[in-house]
């Protein structure tokens, strides 16, 4: 077992067990930031699919964020005063399901990540970070302008909605409802990285060129995986929205682009589990510096900027040893 | 819709427009030189605000406020690309981002810690206050006609110094091969720094006389900066004249469509749903026309000559 394996697992036991002692100590304060950072590191393991193994530096992962949060709270929106959920193109009954919630959430998702990425695909370096940029202010602008839903105010969920066998307004199970969704997740994207398409893809970002002389094309693969990672951020923009009650255009706004780079960065590029320690990292010093000095932002960026300066490949890279590859 | 009002707005759009050149031209003079994407340039912009607004408030002066707008945050540019930005350089796009990201952080908290979380209002001065009659019995603001004025004789000057000096030569060469003109015995640190320090100061610039018309606040450089960044990849990254034409048809896109889009929906709906339909679809007008640029021309209208990276 490699250290960066063994360093997974006690990341990966610890987050449910810290849970549970919260739980039996009745300390649902915790077990929601717990939850917090579980959402969020799913939301960065679903962006470091495209960006650590493709190689696509994405600003705008906002965009599926924002996006899973909305289908969310619109259909509770909904599902709260009993109207319909869609009109066009068919009527659509509003739902406070979460699986068919998240199914809407999942195909809208891919389909604008289908989208985006074809347009953005045929550019790269510093090109694709503009435009996937410019695409998710787009549906920010568009989202704080459209009063239907809002505006610059958000939409307030005020029952969380339903999970066959589990009673999500108990922070315990929600948490647990996440955690599960996280592993899930994480096992699909270990299967698919360690699969014949996880090798293309890595070869797409290490070089297109060599890749296509052995017959592969890299445009489909890497748009692909820029949809896979889009649906998971998705996924994760809704439980987000589930989590707190509430969707804010902010989860739209280019800061939550950063973020969720932040995560991916300070966790370690392209390593599994690194961007749930980024997040869990996160979460930890918006907490507690939150709570010793209004300034928290001021102290994050100097550790983000030395990070950056010095300690290249995050924390996954400082305590668990180099990557076999690169 | 009379003619004074379009033409009333088209102003309204060139001020924008030269508000962005400025801004834009020290981004892509930025990356096309030295390959650094800049995310923390609206932090200049605001810091060269939050001097002008300090500076003209004790000395009631404006234009000594705006010297020091420029001055401050030419200052802030050099120790800013002398203490990071050198290391910077030889990173990939994805450091760059990140680490500049992080800057912002820094520049605004400590921005608010100086100066508190209260807007400051700056006033336009005594001699450009008010409005003027221009041809065809327009009558347009002083003020934002200086900032018009300002903005293309920056362009004109940008030429001039980039195409027509010896500094210019060097920054061009920079551009083309650093190690050559280093080995040239020129010191391309110096010129970087300059280049650097330079695009602050049009930065400071615009954030001090745009302060003037709205409120110097943190977070004041954002949005601007957003839209720089659209400007220089419809003009194409790297190229002054690209991110002149970039801006103009960035400004007067947003301020048209803001004013317009809205009427013309009324010509088929009702108004309410008029209104609000044109309004969302006026805020995203110049990112609809980014994306369309690009997928046409992905280098953008004016890709850069002579650089190897682009």
């Amino acid at each position: 077992m490699s250290r960066e394996s063994r360093v997974s697992l006690v990341v990966l036991v610890g987050l449910p067990v810290a849970a549970f002692i919260a739980h039996i100590s009745g300390e649902t304060y915790i077990i929601n930031l717990l939850t917090r950072m579980t959402v969020l590191g799913l939301a960065g393991i679903g962006l470091n699919f495209a960006l650590g193994y493709g190689g696509m530096v994405s600003f705008g992962h906002a965009a599926f964020f924002g996006l899973g949060a909305y289908v969310t709270g619109i259909a509770a929106f909904h599902a709260f005063d009993d109207s319909l959920f869609a009109t066009v193109p068919f009527e659509l009954a509003s739902t406070n399901q979460m699986l068919q919630i998240w199914l809407i959430a999942l195909l809208l998702a891919g389909l604008l990540a289908l989208l985006i990425g074809f347009i953005s695909l045929r550019t790269s370096g510093v090109y694709f970070i503009m435009i996937t940029l410019a695409f998710a202010q787009m549906l920010y602008y568009f989202a704080i302008s459209w009063p239907t839903y809002g505006g610059e105010d958000g939409l307030s969920i005020y029952l969380r909605n339903e999970f066959p066998g589990v009673q999500t307004d108990k922070a315990f199970s929600f948490f647990l409802l996440c955690f599960a969704i996280l592993l899930l997740v994480l096992l699909l994207c270990w299967r698919f990285v360690n699969a014949r398409f996880g090798a293309a893809l890595q070869g797409a970002r290490m070089n297109a060129l060599r890749l296509s002389s052995i017959g592969i094309a890299p445009f489909p693969v890497k748009l692909t995986a820029f949809v896979i990672s889009a649906m998971i951020v998705a996924l994760a923009g809704a439980l987000f929205a589930e989590l707190n009650g509430f969707v804010s255009p902010t989860s739209l706004s280019w800061h939550m682009s950063g973020e969720l780079i932040i995560f991916v960065i300070l966790g370690g590029v392209g390593r599994l589990v690194g961007p749930l320690i980024g997040a869990i990292v996160f979460v930890l010093l918006e907490t507690y510096l939150g709570g010793l000095t209004d300034r928290w932002q001021f102290f994050l960026g100097l550790i983000l900027l030395a990070t950056v300066l010095f300690a290249n490949g995050g924390i996954m890279g400082l305590i668990g040893g180099r990557t076999r590859h690169d | 819709m009379s003619t004074l009002l379009i033409a009333e707005q088209v102003l309204n759009g060139l001020q924008l427009g030269v508000t962005l050149f400025l801004m834009a031209a020290g981004l892509t003079l930025v990356f096309g030189v030295m390959g650094l994407i800049n995310l923390a340039h609206g932090s200049l912009y605001m810091i060269g605000a939050f001097c002008c607004a300090f500076v003209s408030v004790e000395t009631g002066s404006f234009f000594l406020g705006l010297l020091a707008g420029m001055a401050g945050a030419a200052v802030a540019g050099a120790l800013l690309e002398m203490v990071v930005m050198q290391r910077l350089y030889a990173r990939d796009h994805l450091d760059q981002v990140l680490a500049t990201f992080a800057l912002i952080l820094i520049a605004s908290e400590g921005t608010r810690w100086v100066f508190g979380d209260v807007p400051l209002f700056l006033d336009v001065p005594e001699a450009f206050s008010g409005t003027i009659e221009l041809i065809g019995g327009l009558t347009y603001s002083k003020y934002r006609l200086l900032i018009i004025f300002v903005g293309l004789l920056v362009a004109l000057g940008l030429y001039w110094l980039i195409a027509r000096t010896r500094l210019g030569m060097r920054i061009r060469a920079g551009e083309s091969d650093r190690e050559m003109i280093a080995a040239l015995g020129v010191n391309i640190r110096l010129v970087y720094t300059i280049v650097f320090a330079l695009g602050a100061a049009l930065a400071g610039l615009a954030g001090s006389m745009v302060g003037a018309l709205s409120s110097v606040q943190v977070g004041m450089g954002e949005p601007v900066l957003i839209l720089a960044f659209v400007v220089i990849v419809i003009g194409g990254i790297g190229s002054v004249k690209g991110a002149l034409i970039g801006a103009l048809l960035v400004g007067l896109v947003d301020t048209l469509g803001r004013v317009f889009l809205p009427s013309f929906f009324q010509l088929f709906m009702n108004n309410s749903d008029a209104t609000t339909l044109g309004s969302s679809l006026a805020s995203m007008a110049i990112y609809v026309v980014m994306a369309i640029v690009l997928a046409v021309r992905p280098q953008g209208l004016f890709p850069a000559t002579g650089t190897s990276s682009a």
